[in-house]
């Protein structure tokens, strides 16, 4: 049996960890108050310098970290809630997972802090934008680092509240205002999951602390997959769920797509939607108590995967296959977290924050030189007029179609051979996903920088390679996305390459002690392995041939808007039609029942009852005011009647 | 000193009680019946003074002297009250050229 090691309290690093989210907060506030008043340029210093900060920052604390022996600690500032038992500290806890977090937070965050100052400059309200994303930036940091889940929650409704007003942005244009309440409303189905848990979390361990919590849970005799622990684990993925965009919650992020590129790709595909990743990975140890759920994680996750990625297959809008892409990858890390893979998936997070990122900067890029136009119908031939778009583009593309040796090779590779040793049906599935993401996001290379320009001549003019402001965070994000893959190297390559699985080896050491059987390594023959390698890359390849010779060769364009299109191609270009189903089935009742409370509720009873005070005091009063008859003898009669009444009372009966 | 309660004490009790009971009855009928208001003056003086005899025969009786110290203040506040109170009873007079309480009743509804 392994020794549980507590996270031990390091208050020497309080002023750095305290900083790391501090200074996007003074941002937020410093760029929000001048929103109008300080110049562009003297926002993004702020916006983009506080960033920037916080990751030099970060990086320091990685090294420290490293240097003194990786320890896992925490930092205490005060005691935040104190109510009874509950004792709720606001205090950090600083492990390998926080701190590969932190990095890749701000590190992206940073990046695309950068590119937004050139992407925003016209925007009259730059100001508030910087404002929003240094925010969001406090709120996620503050979810990766706190030390329990209260504080997890008020990051996860901090990045649900920024993700809101950045998707609302543009708030003149009422759909987009539509799209942001969308997402606001699925996220707080998920989260009412998520604090049940939180509940159930604190009546079951008492603490909801995560060295306690975890401790607790890893001393937890109930056995395993105990009710309450399904039910514990099942709630947080609820929770997971609407923040990460899983079936049945997954449809608010492609309409999340209406606030501003960099937003998407910040928001909306490297980090926030990777929170529930993240929780779940945290929570890695009552997961391995629950394998229940970890199936049912699975089976929704290749779900979404498959779901998203046929949807992606016949999206016209460069930003909505992206979105649907992103659906599709975040269900890959479900499935890799369903079949108990957790580096896999945290491996997966990184590589595709990189190429994610990477991939709708690089949108943003193209949508800014065609002059806001989004449809790739109208796009084509761009690789001339983008050079340093289009290759950073394509490398985005390489990556997450998994062609190696670029990064999404190797995460999606290592999580297919987890899939693999799991379950067959599901790795064929997961097979078909990436032959599908590989053909949709060449279609979209190929639509968008081959072939001939298909746009109006005002936009061909005007066409032109984005400022360096918006090109260095590409091009920084694609070497990443090129070299990102080597931090796991699997094990064919020579044993002990896999950097990341060594560097995360700690964080199951709870996991380890509750459920060893769950989180040992996985030994899988070096030849099988091989031939997995040799298929997903094979397919890969497949499907970009394929796309080449239907959007080269044949010079194939998706069909225009009105035309009559197949029956299957119509239901997946009309998305299953599934927001139409959750209009019928659950906006519609709600919208009926809200009518009805509204008409009988509202305005009978409350109302009612409201009024009816007003106007029985106003009736009474214009009865009672006659008794002011102006004859003096009668006002002292009146009182020294009551006042005799007054004294009787008292003595006789009181 | 002590003599002035000793004095007082020369008679029961009871006697002050029905004294005053008696006066103070007398001022609330004077003031419910009577229509002049100089009349409806004097009886709420009446009333006052109803309550300064049982004041003072109680503080001796209870050999506290807080009640006769309110007797000084109960008779500053009816000197000033009456100050104020006369004069506004000759404002009213030369207005209406009478001191009929009757007679004012155009405050009200």
């Amino acid at each position: 049996m392994q020794e549980i090691v507590m996270p031990f309290n390091n208050q020497a690093m309080a002023l750095l960890c305290l900083l790391i989210p501090l200074l996007p907060l003074i941002g937020f506030i410093v760029n929000g108050l001048g929103n109008r008043k300080l110049a562009k340029g003297m926002v993004s210093l702020i916006g983009c310098g506080t960033v920037l900060a916080s990751f030099l920052i970060s990086v320091y604390l990685f090294v420290d970290f490293t240097a003194n022996g990786s320890r896992a600690y925490t930092v205490d500032f005060y005691n935040w809630i104190s109510v009874g038992d509950m004792q709720i500290g606001f205090s950090f806890l600083i492990d390998q997972l926080t701190l590969l977090m932190m990095l890749m937070v701000t590190g992206i965050g940073f990046l695309i802090h950068l590119y937004s100052a050139g992407y925003m400059s016209h925007d009259e309200n730059f100001g508030k934008f910087f404002a929003f994303i240094n925010l969001f930036m406090f709120s996620m940091l503050l979810l990766v680092m706190g030390s329990n889940y209260v504080m997890m929650f008020v990051g996860w409704e901090g990045v649900g509240l920024c993700s809101y007003l950045l998707i609302g942005f543009w708030n003149k244009n009422t759909n987009y205002n539509n799209a942001a309440k969308k997402a606001f409303v699925m996220n707080r189905i998920g989260d009412l999951g998520f604090l049940l848990g939180i509940f159930l979390i604190f009546i079951t361990f008492g603490s909801v602390s995560y060295p306690q919590v975890f401790a607790e849970a890893a001393r937890y005799t109930g056995g395993i997959d105990s009710t309450v622990m399904i039910a514990i684990t099942l709630l947080l993925f609820v929770g997971a769920m609407g923040k990460s965009a899983q079936i049945p919650l997954f449809t608010w992020l492609p309409d999340a797509m209406a606030g501003p590129t960099p937003v998407s790709a910040l928001i909306h595909a490297a980090t926030m939607v990777t929170a529930g990743i993240y929780m779940v990975l945290r929570s890695n140890v009552l997961y391995v108590l629950a394998p229940t759920t970890m199936e049912v994680i699975a089976i929704v996750g290749i779900a979404t995967a498959l779901l998203a990625a046929t949807i992606g297959l016949a999206q016209n809008d460069i930003k909505k296959v992206l979105a649907y892409s992103t659906v599709s990858q975040l269900g890959y890390m479900f499935l890799a977290l369903g079949v108990m893979a957790f580096d896999s998936s945290i491996f997966h997070v990184l590589t595709h924050a990189f190429f994610k990122a990477l991939l709708f900067l690089g949108a943003g890029s193209v949508i800014h030189a065609m002059s806001n136009e989004q449809d790739i119908r109208y796009m084509g031939g761009l690789r001339k007029y983008l050079p340093i778009t289009f290759l950073t583009f394509l490398i985005g593309t390489l990556a997450i179609a998994g062609i190696p040796p670029f990064a999404g090779f190797f995460s999606k590779d290592e999580l297919l051979a987890h899939v693999w040793e799991h379950n067959k049906l599901m790795w064929g599935l997961g097979l078909l996903t990436s032959f599908m993401t590989s053909f949709y996001m060449f279609r979209l290379v190929f639509l968008t920088f081959f072939g001939t320009f298909r746009g109006t001549e005002a936009q061909k003019s005007h066409l032109h390679e984005s400022p360096i402001s918006m090109t260095l965070p590409l091009i920084v994000l694609a070497i990443l996305s090129t070299i990102g893959g080597f931090l796991g190297i699997p094990a064919v390559f020579g044993e002990n390459m896999h950097l990341l699985q060594n560097y995360l080896a700690p964080i199951y050491g709870y996991a380890q002690v509750a459920n060893a059987a769950a989180v040992a390594p996985l030994h899988i023959e070096h030849s099988t392995e091989w031939m997995l390698m040799g298929i997903s890359v094979a397919v890969a390849v497949v499907a970009i041939i394929l796309a080449y010779v239907m959007y080269v060769s044949k010079k194939q364009v998706p069909a225009a808007e009105g035309t009559k299109l197949s029956p299957i191609h119509n239901l997946i270009y009309n998305k299953y039609y599934i927001d139409e189903l959750y209009n019928a089935i659950i906006v519609r009742p709600i919208m009926w029942l809200s009518s009805i409370f509204h008409k009988v509720f509202d305005v009978v009873i409350v109302d009612g009852v409201v009024n009816g005070v007003g106007k029985f005091v106003v009736q009474s009063s214009r009865t009672l005011r006659f008794a002011q008859s102006g004859a003096i003898g009668f006002y002292i009669l009146i009182m020294v009647v009551s006042i005799a009444l007054i004294l009787f009372l008292n003595f006789f009966i009181g | 000193m002590n003599q002035i309660p000793e004095i007082i004490r020369t008679v029961p009790l009871e006697y002050y009680l029905f004294f005053s009971t008696a006066l103070f009855a007398i001022g609330v009928i004077g003031v419910l019946t009577r229509r002049n208001a100089i009349i409806i003056f004097m009886c709420v003086e009446l009333m006052l003074n109803a309550v300064n005899v049982l004041l003072t025969a109680l503080a001796s009786y209870r050999g506290d002297a807080t009640g006769q110290v309110f007797v000084f203040f109960i008779m500053a506040v009816a000197a000033a009250e009456v100050c104020v109170g006369l004069a506004i009873i000759v404002m009213i007079y030369r207005n209406i050229r009478s001191t009929d309480v009757q007679l004012l009743n155009r405050l009200k509804w």
